[in-house]
């Protein structure tokens, strides 16, 4: 679904990226973990359009989507919960859902979806007329989740949904992420410092470290990989 | 304070054509951050084009009628949307990632550009602005006594501003526009086009802009190339005032300002009563920063 080949980025003359190619396959929860600084976020914001690349190629669906503008890779179907959730803080609840269906002119899909996430996260309906900004972190996050969902997209990236999360919370948005997986057949893209977490719902995963892919494997193998375990999931 | 009354309601009648310029440059400033200083020629551009379009339905001796009018202003507003459009498209597109300095001063650059091509092409000397609706009929309001002009500018104003909040608050067009002047990057990540709401954001306050310069020029009866300057400047503080960025802070600095400026106007310091204007913002700032409307925003981390 979504193939990321040989890519690097540069913020002026530094390269937060090398060489990373990554591959997610139709319907698979694909995790990427590492530390703070490795270069996760640069990733997603490049495969999302919002960081411009020096090398590499990005295809959804085998399409070259590399050169394309951020709003146009959202018409393709690919939808990223970024970092910090980036709620619309002065919308309405509402009004954040309806923005995230803003290139959808199908009435019906759209209610329907819309159901659906209020479904997911009952709260968000209990408070759709509420300011975004009045929301909890986790409030926050179920609602940038809910909103990428309403551009109907086949490929979901998520950056760090956990962050600065009370960990019931965590929880809660980790079983929704498996639900949307199962239910709506989205591939995922999960980006995660909690790596029990991640690898847990995830069937395979990257490890990125200073903007290199150090190694990858079924998310079973990374769980008992000695490697793994010692750097990221405390021995 | 029968005088009183009076006054406020000059004053009113004065802020709201500051309060329509002012309108576009918090609408451009909540979106790209920063100040378009040739707005205030918008304005100007705007009368300029309704003298010529006057000139031209309404040869000597053609009857004024109000269905001119509304015709002249709404061509006015289209033509300047345009221009607004050009503007944004020519000369602050390239810039789009620039420091905001050189945007800033690109910006004067396209004021003194309009205000010299203004002289240049059309000429300097101030030219009497025809009447579109014939001599102005006095209207007595209870205490106040005004003309059917001035009460025109009210009543233009108020249908635009809530037009304007309509736009803003209900439409999905609007919403776009509060989304992207919330957070530019996410609202890419919705599918919204940013270049196009920015177009958008210049249109609509540029149309505004020009119906504050049509009002304007029918109450002010010459109109010059150099004539955007002050109430381009004043709009700007007026922004400032009510909270840049903030639109129902523009109108109400608007009219705060205007009503101000008038009755310093009408006492003793006369004289001052632009100094007058300005020192209030000053004041006002000092205690309040964000201005009238504009809050610190916190975000939740």
């Amino acid at each position: 679904m979504l193939d990321v080949a040989n890519i690097k980025v540069k913020y002026g003359q530094i390269e937060a990226l090398h060489d990373v190619s990554i591959s997610v396959p139709e319907g698979k929860i694909v995790t990427l973990i590492g530390a703070n600084g490795a270069g996760k976020t640069t990733l997603l914001r490049s495969l999302s359009g919002l960081l411009p690349l020096s090398n590499g190629k990005v295809e959804l669906h085998g399409e070259d989507i590399t050169r394309e503008k951020p709003h146009r890779r959202v018409a393709r179907g690919l939808a990223h919960v970024p970092e910090g959730r980036m709620v619309f803080a002065n919308l309405s609840i509402a009004e954040n859902l309806e923005m995230g269906a803003f290139l959808r002119k199908d009435k019906d899909g759209i209610s329907k979806d819309l159901a659906y996430v209020y479904e997911l996260f009952p709260r968000l309906e209990e408070r759709k007329r509420q300011q975004a900004g009045t929301l909890s972190g986790g409030e926050q996050q179920m609602l940038a989740i809910g909103r990428a969902l309403m551009s109907a997209p086949q490929c979901l990236m998520l950056d760090e949904p956990s962050l600065g999360i009370a960990p019931i919370l965590t929880r809660i948005i980790f079983d929704k992420i498996v639900e949307i997986n199962q239910e709506r057949k989205l591939t995922i893209l999960l980006v995660e410092q909690n790596v029990n977490l991640a690898l847990e719902i995830s069937s395979f995963g990257y490890v990125i470290e200073t903007g290199n892919i150090l190694f990858e494997g079924s998310s079973q193998d990374l769980r008992n990989d000695p490697r793994v375990r010692e750097a990221y999931m405390g021995g | 304070m029968d005088s009183f009354l009076q006054q406020l309601y000059n004053g009113l009648s004065l802020g709201a054509i500051y309060a329509l310029i002012a309108l576009g440059y918090t609408m451009v400033y909540g979106i790209l951050r920063f100040i378009n200083f040739a707005h205030g020629e918008i304005f100007m551009v705007g009368a300029y084009v309704a003298y010529f379009l006057a000139g031209w339905f309404l040869p000597d001796g053609a009857a004024s009628s109000w269905l001119m009018f509304l015709l002249i202003l709404m061509l006015s507003m289209a033509i300047c949307a345009l221009l607004g459009i050009g503007i944004e498209w020519t000369v602050y597109r390239p810039l789009r990632n620039r420091p905001r300095l050189t945007v800033l001063i690109t910006a004067i650059g396209v004021s003194l550009f309009l205000q010299y091509g203004g002289q240049t092409f059309i000429g300097a000397d101030p030219k009497a602005f025809p009447k579109i609706l014939g001599d102005p009929v006095q209207v007595n309001m209870g205490p106040v006594t005004t003309n059917n002009l001035e009460l025109l500018v009210l009543v233009i104003t108020l249908i635009l501003m809530f037009a304007l909040r309509f736009f803003v608050m209900k439409t999905k067009l609007g919403k776009a526009m509060r989304a992207v002047s919330h957070n530019i990057q996410a609202s890419s990540l919705m599918g919204i086009n940013n270049d196009q709401v920015i177009a958008v954001t210049f249109a609509v306050g540029s149309a505004l802009a020009a119906a504050g310069g049509v009002l304007y020029a029918m109450n002010y009866p010459t109109i010059d190339p150099l004539m955007g300057l002050l109430p381009g400047l004043k709009a700007f503080v007026a922004a400032v005032l009510g909270g840049i960025g903030n639109i129902p802070g523009a109108a109400l600095g608007g009219l705060i300002l205007g009503v101000v400026e008038t009755f310093a106007a009408g006492s003793v310091v006369s004289d001052y009563k632009d100094a007058i204007a300005f020192g209030l913002l000053v004041l006002l700032l000092l205690f309040r920063p964000g201005g009238l409307l504009g809050k610190a925003t916190v975000e939740k981390v």
